[in-house]
């Protein structure tokens, strides 16, 4: 199976919350009630809001290149052969390093638990990794939300655009955000009147910091020998100062 | 001091009240988490905690590198009789830095997965590793001080042995750690403002820790000098305040070039919420660097002494700007510290201040040349 992802289309979006129920069920999700949410939280994965007259969904984009998952020291994030951006809450420390690198503000935490973990979507990488779909696209009764390859599903999403362009704004959210993203938009308004930043690039994060972590093996080496040459002229320079007033001391004892 | 009664003075029921508070809030945050006691947000994961206690408390420990590497790599100056303070401040700053960790990490039983789970990948696993060796670096570098007062002299022939090595180490650790604080917020250009992201950040940090370290040193010693009433090392305290401008030159210099270089040097001047915070940051780089370049330590100690304070302000401003000011307008949300923050921040800070208190109370920290082992951490070398 090649890396899959999830398309999103809102236009097709009836706004049901039958994927927010499906999430919270799949997860062991609190679920007080389902229309309750303006965003996402440490109880809720994904959420249908509806802006612009639009409903919309907003979950893990499921990065390509992930920021989070760079970010975080001890790996507690990875990103699965699958394409799913998972998080192991046994192994994170609670940093949230995840949480301020994370483009679209996703993960969320657990701020009134003592041992509070992470909490995101993990594209249902249970039952993913089995073969079979993600709950809030075996539960969406319009497709709106569509399971596949990322890259049948971003075929699908272009034939979409060119056979109904009066229907859609000519734009894949996620095909080139930060990298791409394995969650993809389909949206016939603009997607910056629904909250979602236009600015992100196309360049993937985690490159900026890995052009100066790369650099620290090299720093290290280049300080050693530096450092150590500048310690050894100045000292060798003292120690001769050193010989030569004990030299004339000798010498002017001697005469 | 003003006496109240007996060895009762004003300070010291000071230091017990935050003491007290600190302990009632350390108790709330373990017990209910770090939502009951912080203003942290899920639009807002980092607040005070990283700000000051940790990010500025690791670029106002810096004097023990700045101080290591003038002293004993390239023989600057006679700054050999501050070299001991400078690393029992650094010593101290990083016992608190882990600390402050403590308090904000969410899962803190599990900080040791560091050591074992890497990802080289993320700047946070550099981050832990240079807090876990510099710390051990400090630690060993602090440690004549005990042998000597307590007179074991082999443990301290050995350290002075390796002197230079642990040195240049602890160098190293600290430039990758100073820099990697910056390096942090690389990732995040599309959330800090352009007054404070830049490509450039981790030489940024690095510079202006560089430039704290001898500030503190001088405020330190002139207020132990004043507590202990000792005299002053005036010939110590004129180089460095030179060295002090030196690096405030360099350092506004690269700042204002980087913000050129960006083409957002029209920010400064729109009087939004960032700008009059970056002006005020920058008036603390400004002003002693005014200072000291037309007064001169020997006879304006006063004016020199408030110098040295504003630059530790100025990098901690710096610090707070970048983690928090410059995150806010991004984040969707609003975030000011609660009280508790506050507390846990000053608890802190007052813990440093008792340690450092006791440390030059009872130890060696302002030695006597002549009792020093040649070699060793502090000891002027033969000729200098």
């Amino acid at each position: 199976m090649g890396k899959v992802g999830l398309l999103v289309d809102f236009t097709e979006c009836i706004g049901c919350q039958a994927c927010v129920k499906a999430c919270k069920e799949q997860n062991n999700l609190p679920r007080p009630s389902y229309t309750d949410y303006s965003d996402l939280n440490a109880e809720t994965y994904t959420v249908v809001l509806n802006k612009a007259g639009t409903n919309f969904r907003k979950l893990c984009m499921h990065c390509q290149d992930p920021a989070c998952v760079s970010a975080c020291p001890v790996g507690a994030l990875q990103k699965t052969p699958e394409g799913a951006v998972t998080y192991d809450a046994d192994v994170c420390i609670g940093c949230r390093y995840c949480m301020v690198a994370c483009p679209f503000q996703v993960p969320k935490y657990e701020w009134d638990n003592p041992f509070p973990s992470v909490r995101k979507c993990i594209y249902c990488y249970d039952i993913v990794k089995e073969g079979e779909q993600t709950a809030c696209a075996r539960a969406c009764p319009t497709g709106a939300t569509m399971f596949g390859e990322r890259d049948r599903l971003l075929q699908v999403a272009k034939r979409r655009l060119a056979a109904q362009p009066d229907r859609y704004v000519d734009y894949i959210y996620g095909e080139k955000e930060v990298g791409g993203t394995s969650t993809l938009f389909l949206s016939g308004v603009p997607f910056d009147k629904l909250g979602f930043r236009m600015d992100l690039g196309e360049k993937s994060l985690p490159e900026l910091t890995w052009v100066v972590l790369n650099k620290v093996p090299n720093i290290v080496i280049t300080g050693y020998l530096l450092l150590g040459g500048i310690w050894w002229i100045v000292d060798r320079r003292k120690r001769m100062e050193a010989e030569r007033l004990a030299e004339e001391e000798e010498h002017e004892e001697n005469a | 001091m003003p006496r109240i009664v007996g060895k009762i003075t004003f300070w010291r029921v000071l230091a017990a009240v935050i003491i007290v508070l600190g302990l009632i809030v350390t108790v709330r945050r373990y017990f209910f988490g770090l939502g009951t006691v912080t203003n942290l947000n899920d639009g807002f994961p980092w607040g005070l905690w990283i700000g000051f206690d940790v990010v500025s408390g690791v670029a106002l420990a810096a004097g023990a590198f700045s101080f290591a590497f003038l002293c004993h790599v390239v023989g600057y100056g006679k700054c050999h009789p501050v070299i001991r303070p400078a690393i029992l401040t650094g010593f101290l700053g990083y016992i608190l830095v882990c600390v402050g960790l403590m308090y904000d990490l969410g899962k803190y039983y599990y900080i040791w997965h560091a050591i074992l789970m890497w990802n080289h990948h993320s700047v946070m696993f550099e981050v832990a590793w240079c807090v876990m060796l510099y710390t051990t670096v400090l630690a060993v570098e602090f440690s004549p001080m005990v042998f000597e007062r307590f007179n074991l002299d082999t443990p301290r022939r050995i350290i002075a042995a390796v002197t230079i090595p642990l040195i240049i180490t602890g160098i190293i650790l600290s430039m990758l750690h100073q820099s990697s604080l910056g390096s942090l917020f690389l990732i995040v250009p599309e959330k800090l403002h352009p007054l404070w992201y830049s490509p450039l950040l981790p030489l940024l940090f690095f510079i202006s820790a560089f430039t704290a370290g001898p500030a503190m040193v001088i405020f330190e010693s002139t207020l132990s000098a004043r507590v202990f009433k000792r005299g002053l090392p005036m010939e110590t305290i004129c180089n460095l305040s030179r060295f002090l401008l030196m690096g405030l030159v360099i350092y506004v210099a690269f700042r204002l070039q980087d913000l050129w270089a960006r083409g957002v040097l029209g920010e400064i001047f729109t009087g939004s919420f960032e700008s009059i915070h970056f002006i005020l940051e920058m008036l603390l780089f400004i002003i002693p660097m005014i200072i000291l370049a037309r007064r001169r330590a020997e006879e304006h100690i006063n004016w020199v002494f408030a110098a040295s304070l504003m630059v530790p302000l100025g990098v901690v401003y710096n610090r707070i700007n970048t983690c928090i000011v410059g995150m806010i307008r991004s984040s969707g949300t609003s975030y000011f510290p609660r009280w508790d923050e506050f507390v846990i921040s000053i608890f802190l800070v007052t813990l440093g201040v008792i340690a450092y208190y006791l440390a030059d109370k009872y130890l060696p920290v302002f030695p006597k040349e002549e009792e020093m082992i040649p070699g060793e951490l502090g000891a002027a070398s033969e000729s200098a």
